[in-house]
Parts: C-alpha cells; sequence; structure tokens
C-alpha cells in the first residue's frame, strides 16, 4: 500500500529559509537537500510555491509537518490532511516527516509541540492517527521523538517502548532528533547514550540536529529548550557521532528557525555534519 | 490511580496564566513542575507574538512594541489561530483593533492592520494569467466585462492609509485624507495604490459584471482614468475580458 521510507539523500540538508533563496542556488556547498515546514507552503499560489517548485527541481525535498496534531486525542482535522495531500501529490517529496506531539484542540492551533502521556490509551490513538495520514497520503510517513521538559504521572510505558509498538503497528519509520534526546536526557535526567542504544535505529529515515538555549526548573536543576537558534550544542555533535556509529550513515539535517544566520553559517553547521557522516581513516 | 491530564485541561492552564499547572504533570522527580509547564506558556505565546508582528510591521511600529505586545497578547488570548497556516493568521485583528478601547487615539490604526492583512493575503493568492495588455486597445473596451486575478482588491479608508503605512516602515510623512486602494500583484509581490474615494465601488461594480463604462462611471469625478487602467494592466489584476453583450 505504502512506498518505501523515503529517498533522501543520505548527506547533509538544512531547513530551508526563503532569505537563502538566492544562496542556496548560487552556492549549496556541502547541502545536498532541503526541508520545508509543510504549513509555510499551503497558501494558494504566489512566491512561495513559486521559490519551492524552482528548488525541487534542484533539490530532494523532505516535507516536515509541524501541524498535523497526531497527537491529539480528537481525530485529525480533515482539511488540513486534505492539503497536506494536495501538497505531497504538487511536490511529490523525497520524504514526508511529523511530530509525536499535538498542537490542535477544539478548533484552535497552538504552534506549539505540545506532549503526551505514554499510555495504551494514546498509543491506539496516534496509532490511528498515522494509519490515516499514510492512507490519505499513500505513502509512509517518519515520526519524530519529542524534546521533552515535563513528564506525565499517568504515562505507563517510556518513549522508546511507545515509539517501537507505532512503528510496529503502523509500519512507519522514524525521525530521530538527536538534540531532542540531549534535551529530553538532560531535563528528565535520563542517559542519553542509552536512550540512543535502545532506539530502533532500523526504522531511522532521518536525523534531526538543531540548537537549544538553556534554562533552570523550579529546584534549580538545567531545563533545556528546543530553540533551534543557534548552533548544535557540542554534546550533541558527540551524540550524533555515537548515533552514526552505532546505526549508520542517515540524512541528516541542520535546524535552525529563529534568528536565522547567514547562508555561510549554515554552510559551516553542514560542513562539520559532512564531516562526521565520512570521518577520516584512522 | 494517577491523575489524567486531558489536552482541554492543558490548553486552558497553558493560555490562561491565572490558572494552576494541572495535576499530574511532574518533573522527572515525580513532583508537581509549574516551570516545566511554563515552557509550553511561553512557546506557544511567543510564536504567535512573532507571527502577529512579522504579519503587521506597520501597524507594531505605529504603537510602539511593548503597547502591540501587549494588545497582541490580548488578540491572541481571545482569538488562537484557527488553522496551523500562520501566513493568513490575524484576519479578524482589524476589527479587534477597531473595538480596542486603549488604541482609539489611532482611528486609522484598524485601516493600517486591514491593508497589511490585504497585501499578506494578496502574497499568497493564487497565480493567474493576466491578459494581454494589447486587449486593452480593443474599440469596444468600455462594453467588456472584466475578471480579476484572486489577488486584486479593493479598500476604503476615512485616512491616507497607504502613506501612513510607508511612513511608519521609515517613507514621509502622511499628507491627504481619505482614499481608496487597489491591491494588485504584479508578478509575485502586491502592491497598494491610492486613488480617489469612490473609486472601490468600480471594483464591486466589475466584480457584479457590470460591463467597464458602466462601472467607471459608478466611480469618483477627478478619477484618473488613465492611472486608474494603467495600475489594472501593470499590476496584471484582469484575466479575462468577455464582449458577450456588445
Amino acid at each position: 500500500m505504502t512506498r518505501s521510507i523515503n529517498s533522501l539523500p543520505k548527506g547533509v540538508g538544512v531547513g530551508y529559509k526563503p532569505q537563502h533563496f538566492s544562496d542556496i542556488l548560487n552556492d549549496p556547498a556541502p547541502v545536498t537537500w532541503l526541508e520545508i515546514h509543510a504549513e509555510n507552503y499551503m497558501g494558494a499560489g504566489g512566491r512561495p510555491l513559486a521559490q519551492l517548485r524552482a528548488l525541487s527541481d534542484k533539490f530532494p525535498i523532505s516535507v516536515h509537518g509541524v501541524g498535523l496534531s497526531i497527537g491529539s486525542e480528537g481525530r485529525l482535522d480533515p482539511d488540513h490532511l486534505a492539503r497536506l495531500k494536495h501538497l505531497n501529490t504538487w511536490l511529490e517529496p523525497a520524504s514526508f516527516s511529523e511530530h509525536l506531539a499535538w498542537s490542535t484542540h477544539d478548533m484552535g492551533f497552538y504552534n506549539d509541540l505540545l506532549p503526551l502521556p505514554y499510555t495504551e490509551t494514546t498509543l491506539k490513538t496516534v496509532g490511528d492517527h498515522i494509519d490515516e495520514v499514510q492512507d490519505n497520503l499513500g505513502r509512509q510517513m517518519l515520526l519524530e521523538n519529542p524534546s521533552s521538559y515535563l513528564a506525565f504521572a499517568e504515562s505507563s510505558m517510556d518513549e522508546i517502548a511507545f515509539l517501537r509498538e507505532v512503528t510496529k503497528r503502523t509500519g512507519c519509520g522514524l525521525l530521530l532528533d538527536v538534540n531532542n534526546v540531549f534535551v529530553s536526557a538532560t531535563n528528565l535526567q535520563m542517559d542519553a547514550r542509552a536512550y540512543i542504544d535502545a532506539f530502533p535505529l532500523d526504522k531511522v529515515g532521518e536525523i534531526h540536529l538543531g540548537g537549544h538555549d538553556e534554562d533552570e526548573d523550579d529546584h534549580g536543576a538545567p531545563l533545556l529548550i528546543d530553540s533551534h537558534g543557534r548552533e548544535v550544542a557540542d554534546p550533541v555533535w558527540a551524540l550524533f557521532a555515537h548515533t552514526i556509529k552505532k546505526g549508520g550513515v542517515k540524512p541528516t539535517l541542520i535546524e535552525w528557525d529563529t534568528d536565522v544566520p547567514d547562508w555561510s553559517v549554515l554552510v559551516d553547521e553542514a560542513k562539520r555534519a559532512v564531516a562526521h557522516l565520512s570521518p577520516v581513516p584512522a | 490511580m494517577m491523575p489524567n491530564v486531558s489536552q482541554s485541561a492543558f490548553i486552558q492552564a497553558a493560555m490562561n496564566p491565572d490558572l494552576e499547572t494541572p495535576h499530574g504533570i511532574v518533573g522527572p522527580d515525580g513532583l508537581p513542575a509549574p516551570k516545566r509547564f511554563s515552557v509550553y506558556r511561553n512557546n506557544i505565546i511567543v510564536s504567535l507574538k512573532e507571527a502577529m508582528n512579522d504579519g503587521f510591521p506597520a501597524v507594531a511600529s505605529l504603537v510602539g512594541e511593548a503597547f502591540f505586545t501587549a494588545m497582541s497578547d490580548i488578540y491572541i488570548r481571545q482569538n488562537p489561530p484557527k488553522s496551523p497556516i500562520l501566513a493568513l493568521y490575524g484576519a479578524s485583528f482589524p476589527e479587534f483593533i477597531a473595538e480596542f478601547e486603549p488604541a482609539a487615539s489611532l482611528p486609522y490604526l484598524k485601516d493600517v492592520a486591514g491593508l497589511e492583512y490585504a497585501l499578506r493575503h494578496a502574497y499568497h493568492c493564487a497565480d493567474a494569467t493576466p491578459v494581454d495588455p494589447q486587449a486593452f486597445a480593443n474599440a469596444n473596451i468600455f462594453s467588456a466585462t472584466l475578471s480579476f486575478a484572486p489577488s486584486v482588491s479593493a479598500l476604503r479608508s476615512d485616512y491616507p492609509v497607504t502613506q501612513i503605512r510607508t511612513a511608519a516602515l521609515g517613507g514621509p510623512q502622511p499628507t491627504g485624507g481619505a482614499e481608496d486602494i487597489l491591491i494588485t500583484r504584479p508578478d509575485l509581490d502586491p502592491i497598494a495604490t491610492a486613488f480617489p474615494s469612490g473609486t472601490a465601488t468600480i471594483i464591486d461594480a466589475l466584480h457584479a459584471k457590470l460591463p467597464f463604462g458602466e462601472a467607471i462611471e459608478a466611480g469618483p469625478e477627478g478619477l484618473d482614468l488613465p492611472a486608474f487602467i494603467g495600475t489594472l494592466i501593470s499590476g496584471g489584476a484582469i484575466t479575462k475580458l468577455e464582449y458577450d453583450n456588445v
């Protein structure tokens, strides 16, 4: 029923920002693919779609949804699903991914990736929603692990058990955000390497790397915020290296969504990722 | 039995700082975690305020950052987006401003917001192929009915709102008074062109499929007709001319 996991190259991509349009076409440097946020390309026409079409002629595109609200208690928004299907048909992207999170409730859209508890009930809901998405789009999707700031007392399984079961039930793939792993592990006082070691890396079709901010929780413990507004932190690079060593090279994305820098800064981050993908032999 | 946190309870508390953190939201120690919960309170409002700042830069400039932030905060909590397409968020902001008493001393602010929204809306409208400009040389042009590109719209204001917007974004100080505004999108960048009050009536009449000549007669005296037609042509505003009624 569904097509193969994705056709992204096993190189480095960046999150596309319109201010970099000319730079990317003129000098993509090591960047071999681009990722867009689906919701920014759901207008009827104009410059956003014209630029996206021009880029898609040169680069494989990954469509990354941020508003489908797969973790909603209620049903998926049929209008939004129809818009995604339209974009998917028009663009024929190399990959489609979304988040293990919710953002819509009672007709309101809250523009954040909100957390859900991991229970048999939420497992069934998320699985049903992913089935619906994959049936609708006629392709396999990747589900991204969240950044966690808190936990739910009601959770009855850990995140990896939840994700494993979702992939088993739906046949979806996973998007492993290594920065999210580091942020969640720090915030919830877990071992990030142990998380990677337990993660079903064979299901991973894409890796995300991004920057985070540092804050403190109610008791003065470190609280990291997944802000995507700076360079990837050194311990996240180390965790990325560990991930590659364990699971092999995957299509890897540099995300930078706030305080977007000049193209050259993103290129430097991309080069650093490339160096990890093709290490100099000892 | 552990307390279940419904998404309804989560979002109510996230959008209302006076409410307590829902029972059952904890840190790694299993204890209540209000500061952790506040990350979401902050993320939601800050990201939507950014969307408002991006969408209404002239309004923000006219009222100043502190006022705009406070006004946006109230607007967002009363009118959260109804769709994940944030590029089109804020359609009801002009009406909100009209009713927002602290902004009453700036009676033109509603129209500046309306103009900014109309330009943003036009930016995302469907593409359309305009008629060849030569088609306007037809001797019977005034008997034709016209079809507009989706990006075309007309606004009315009691104030020189295009100039107020330009001034707010760093241009010269506004002069003049009431105006109607024609929004067109030559290629990909929308523009707002000011005409005398009453010009929008022509656009309405053309939408209602009155022949071009009759529609123009419904417009104001003193309209610079060549300039008006020139804006329609250069703006790629007309996608079809039909002569069924000749």
